[in-house]
């Protein structure tokens, strides 16, 4: 099953997104930025980084670049999407996803081990976790504060767009905690969280034993699953 | 040349964390007075010759599909200054 993972001039996570996509089982196809067409995929990744350098607002620029026009053609259609840290950011300046990814409460660039919990489990992206699965990935971004006005957050929270939420402390002063989040249909998800950092036995996340952290994966095998089936 | 200034600002029900790290600063600098500070943006756009109402209508396009985004900022003013 391929799923292409899209680069952008600045994009960092691209290799970790067409690692865990291989991982997963799927067969992940690297597209570039001023690709017109994502051509024959199944799904596309919008991987984290900081896209020309985050210039104007964090995904401004890269969520008008090129391919998006022919993702957003895609997703109107149905094709499984997910936007991680800047993808996320980019899925929002692109409209496909409702609200907008300001700078960090503290100001401060923020790095740690994150918990939190699948609030939707019915997008292709989340279908393999059960509703309300707690799990761990890396937080690592600058702009990751979720804003919306009260009138959008009362939509978003009311249609059940909320994909993924902060379990604990609020790290960055998102409104309602809101990690990550689906358009109405479902099949585009994003989220500043990664969990494409979170997908090898040893590597990820696990305080515990260090031998878990693999709490991302299934993001990724269940859009496979979904393709599949 | 011409000028076109577009000031964009962060809504005001959005929390604006770069306008009260500057408050915050103003304050540690004894530099007081404000109640409240918050930090936007101010776009340049050059024209050749004088400023036409074309050329304000493609800045105003240009404010609102790229300059601001409009789930978080307003685009307050868009204005020319004649060369």
């Amino acid at each position: 099953m391929r799923i292409g993972v899209v680069t952008f001039p600045g994009t960092l996570d691209d290799v970790d997104a067409a690692r865990a996509v291989r991982l997963a089982g799927g067969t992940p196809v690297p597209l570039w930025h001023a690709d017109t067409s994502v051509g024959d995929v199944a799904a596309v990744v919008l991987p984290g980084g900081f896209s020309y350098g985050d210039y104007l607002r964090a995904g401004a620029i890269a969520g008008r670049a090129r391919i998006m026009a022919d993702i957003k053609d895609r997703a109107a259609a149905g094709m499984p999407v997910l936007g991680i840290c800047n993808g996320f950011q980019m899925l929002c300046e692109a409209g496909l996803l409702p609200g907008a990814l300001v700078r960090n409460r503290d100001q401060r660039f923020i790095c740690t081990d994150q918990r939190l919990r699948i609030e939707a489990a019915d997008t292709p992206w989340t279908s393999g976790y059960e509703q309300g699965t707690e799990i761990v990935v890396p937080l690592k971004n600058m702009d990751g504060c979720y804003m919306a006005s009260d009138e959008l957050l009362q939509q978003v929270e009311g249609d059940g767009q909320v994909a993924v939420r902060y379990v604990g402390a609020n790290p960055n002063g998102s409104r309602n905690d809101i990690a990550g989040v689906r358009n109405s249909a479902g099949n585009v998800v994003g989220l500043m969280p990664h969990p494409e950092h979170a997908i090898e036995p040893g590597y990820g996340p696990d305080a515990v034993t260090g031998t878990g952290g693999t709490d991302g994966l299934t993001f990724f095998t269940s859009v496979l699953q979904g393709v599949l089936a | 040349m011409g000028r076109i200034i577009v000031d964009v600002m962060p809504r005001t029900e959005i929390l604006d964390p770069q306008g009260q790290a500057i408050a915050g600063m103003l304050g540690r600098m004894n530099i007081t007075g404000f109640t409240e500070v918050r930090q936007g943006k101010r776009f340049e756009l050059t024209v050749d010759g004088d400023v036409t109402d074309a050329q304000l209508a493609a800045a105003k396009e240009a404010a609102e599909k790229l300059l601001s985004n409009p789930v978080i900022e307003d685009v307050v003013a868009i204005r020319g200054e004649q060369a």
